[in-house]
């Protein structure tokens, strides 16, 4: 049966380069689970726990996007990618999202033909030094050893750093970061480099953290951000604004505690906008009215998903910096419910 | 008497034991290790070396861990012992050692899976050893339709109906063979077996389904996951391309011009490409090809792959068993009268696969090892969900645990494998040597 299908389609396979389906907010209800692209497996970004149940700032977002759709942040089928699969799974429609730390580049944006809903998490490759280097700034790291992985931006980025401020380093190729943290820790390298969240990570497992450092500069911009595919513009509305739905909840103090209350109505229209007891902003888009009351009950605001994953209520603790609301001088902004 | 004989010996000496030195363990060491300048001072080096492997290793491996919840507490409990340097940290076993066997399979579908093993098991018996009960032959014949059933589930009845296909195709064969003659024959037994598939079997047993909805519940491909999806990968490939190598290995030496060409064609374009591009082809270019509304299970077609991959080297394996055998044999089964089957069935085949084991069993076993390779497009086979479970904060750093316990898991099947085929080839032995 499954042979006559792959034959069946060999035939049409010609036929099916423009084909789209209709509505992919339609095929999600239908379907009744959300397929969103993860990584394989990312500290603090994307893991599955002990009973399989995938958890993570990325996870968050698809959790939220379900629960806008389908009212259920669990009805979501968890596709783990790789970075070399990533890119055809969203273009074959085998995910409906990608929320896999993948940076937004034009390219990516332009060539690929994804359209790049928001930035949700602001990122840029850092160096990580221990602390008896006794190196304070980046520029200091004249002839150092550097681990690196093959193969990815990280890599042109420090070529570029260096060469622009004259100095010179030796690299040590590496594949994965495991072998990183192995080389490192056993003195191999001097400098490991890759992007600052995932150096917290690693810092953070470390046997003593306070032997290491992070340095302070950050040598390129890295916006990790959830995409879809063109062409469907409701959907890329859905997604883009269940995301600042938790952004702009968080702005508005609205909580996943305190989510149940503020849905019955309040004195700040925007929050009775956003929560659905004022207004049509549901219905505007092919979702019920309180959608986005949904998606905060279900992943909590903005902060509240940041600190359970990766800020301060988790062991990777990183800092919101960038990531705070532009409110706190940060770069997280989400235009009105209005 | 004066030159009497002063002492006769008038019995025998009872035997002694051999001195202390030649015998027991110090004689055999004395033999074999410690024969020379040159063996001695190898034999003590070894002894150092095993001693150093062993004094690093068997404390790193008693280590109190095993109730721990993450690394950070694996340290204190190191720490708390009163034991330093770097030790094992065996919690991450503990809470991660299911879910490397079965993935993301559903708990209360375990039992599906492990049943399903079980009747690999007594499916592959009467083949692999012939004291088994021969009425295990009829589990043989049925293990491919129940075990998909088990590890998927979902309706019975599209199970039933890929078998009855089969049914539908031998009974065609075997009536038509007197009207028809052979080829003609097995033409028609394939395509009635095909029109029954395409045209009758879905309407036929979606309406027996309607009916009679009896199933189990349909776990997703995606849930599969650990050393269960490298089994279902692995034992598919291995018992799908043997007989699909051996097909492929008589359709080379055939006379046949479009036969071979088709089987040389085939055999040295896969092998020609490395699996890891195949793969890549299996999950990201056939996405392309088909049409976004069509969902073709990933791992079937992973599993399509590596069954194909496999069977041209299985092919060459059986070619070079084919190629050694002498040609009176060809002869004499000609002699003998037998048609072209029969002489494969009887004559050729069973020497050539005789000849041919160690080498099947090679490939068997990179095979199996071969499906780690899944991990790279995304699968979480036990080294792909080794990395997701350093990915959980809480096991962040661990290495060792995991691709050690990983490696013993392999190595139990390899292993198993290798030493199947010495009792294969001892079984075997017809003393031509």
């Amino acid at each position: 049966m499954k042979k006559s299908v792959l034959f069946g389609a060999m035939t049409v396979a010609t036929l099916a380069g423009g084909v789209v389906s209709a509505g992919t907010l339609d095929d999600v209800k239908a379907r009744g689970k959300l397929n969103c692209g993860v990584n394989t497996g990312l500290a603090g970004f994307s893991a599955p726990d002990a009973n399989g149940v995938w958890v993570g700032f990325d996870v968050d977002v698809c959790r939220a996007v379900a629960a806008a759709t389908l009212g259920d942040p669990m009805a979501v089928e968890f596709v783990p990618l790789s970075t070399k699969t990533r890119f055809t799974a969203l273009a074959a429609g085998e995910v409906d999202m990608l929320s896999r730390v993948t940076t937004w580049t034009f390219s990516r944006d332009v060539d690929l033909k994804f359209e790049f809903v928001g930035v949700n998490y602001y990122d840029g490759q850092g160096f990580l030094v221990p602390t008896a280097l006794g190196v304070t700034s980046a520029k200091e790291l004249d002839g150092a050893t550097v681990c690196i992985q093959t193969g990815t931006t990280t890599e042109l980025n420090l070529a570029d750093y260096f060469r622009t401020n004259g100095i010179t380093y030796e690299p040590v190729p590496i594949e994965t970061n495991a072998e990183a943290q192995a080389l490192y820790l056993s003195g191999s390298c001097d400098v490991y480099t890759t992007d600052a969240s995932a150096l917290a990570a690693q810092r953070a497992t470390f046997e003593t953290p306070g032997d290491h450092v992070v340095l302070p500069e950050i040598v390129s911009k890295e916006p990790l951000g959830p995409l879809v595919r063109h062409g469907d513009h409701q959907w890329g509305d859905v997604v883009r604004w269940s995301y600042n739905a938790m952004v702009a909840a968080e702005e508005l103090g609205v909580t996943s505690e305190n989510v149940a209350d503020l849905a019955t109505g309040t004195d700040n229209p925007e929050v009775n906008r956003l929560l659905g007891s004022e207004g049509s902003l549901g219905e505007m888009l092919g979702l019920e009215a309180d959608w986005a009351a949904k998606v905060i009950a279900s992943v909590g605001n903005y902060g509240e998903a940041f600190d359970r994953n990766i800020g301060a209520g988790s062991e990777i603790g990183i800092a919101r910096g960038l990531n705070a609301l532009w409110t706190d001088g940060g770069l997280q902004y989400s235009p009105p419910f209005r | 008497m004066s030159d009497k004989i002063s002492f006769v010996r008038t019995e025998m000496l009872e035997q002694k034991a051999p001195p202390a030195s030649t015998t027991g363990f110090v004689g055999w060491a004395r033999a074999n290790l410690f024969n020379g300048i040159g063996n001695s001072v190898l034999t003590l080096l070894s002894i150092y070396c095993v001693y150093y492997v062993l004094s690093g290793l068997i404390p790193w491996l008693v280590s109190p861990t095993w109730k721990a919840e993450s690394l950070t507490q694996c340290r204190e409990m190191i720490a708390a012992a009163g034991k330093h340097g770097h030790l094992a940290c065996w919690g991450v076993v503990r809470e991660r050692f299911i879910q490397l066997l079965f993935g993301f399979y559903p708990p209360e579908g375990y039992w599906r899976v492990i049943l399903a093993l079980v009747i690999v098991g007594a499916g592959l018996a009467p083949v692999l050893f012939d004291k088994a009960p021969r009425k295990l032959l009829i589990v043989t014949a049925l293990f491919p339709f129940i075990v998909p059933f088990l590890l998927w589930g979902g309706l019975i009845w599209p199970y039933v109906g890929v078998l009855l296909g089969f049914v539908v195709g031998y009974f065609v064969l075997k009536y038509a063979a007197d009207a028809l003659g052979d080829l003609l024959a097995l033409i028609a037994g394939v395509v009635s077996a095909f029109v029954w598939w395409i045209f009758l079997s879905g309407p036929i047993m979606g309406a027996i389904g309607s009916v009679l909805p009896i199933g189990l519940e349909f776990v997703e491909s995606r849930s599969f996951g650990g050393l269960m999806l490298a089994l279902t990968i692995g034992l598919t490939a291995i018992l799908g391309s043997l007989p699909l190598g051996i097909v492929l290995a008589l359709g080379r030496q055939s006379d046949l011009l479009i036969v071979k060409a088709l089987c040389v064609g085939f055999i040295e374009f896969i092998r020609g490409v490395p699996l890891i591009t195949l793969l890549f082809v299996a999950s990201t270019l056939l996405n392309i090809f088909l049409p976004p509304s069509m969902e073709f299970d990933i791992i079937v077609r992973v599993i399509i792959m590596v069954t194909l991959f496999s069977a041209a080297y299985m092919a060459e394996v059986v070619r070079g068993g084919l190629a050694a055998l002498p040609k009176g044999q060809y002869e004499a089964a000609d002699a003998l009268g037998l048609d072209y089957w029969k002489a494969q069935r009887l004559i050729i085949m069973p020497q050539a696969l005789k000849i041919s084991i160690p080498g099947i069993v090679s490939t068997f076993i990179g095979v199996f090892k071969d499906t780690t390779l899944v991990s790279v497009i995304g699968l979480l086979d036990p080294l792909g969900l080794s990395n997701a479970i350093r990915a959980d904060q809480a096991w962040n750093g661990i290495v060792w645990e995991l691709y050690g316990l990983i490696g013993v898991l392999f190595f139990v099947f390899c292993f198993s494998m290798s030493r199947y085929s010495m009792y294969l080839e001892r079984k075997l032995q017809t003393g031509h040597k």
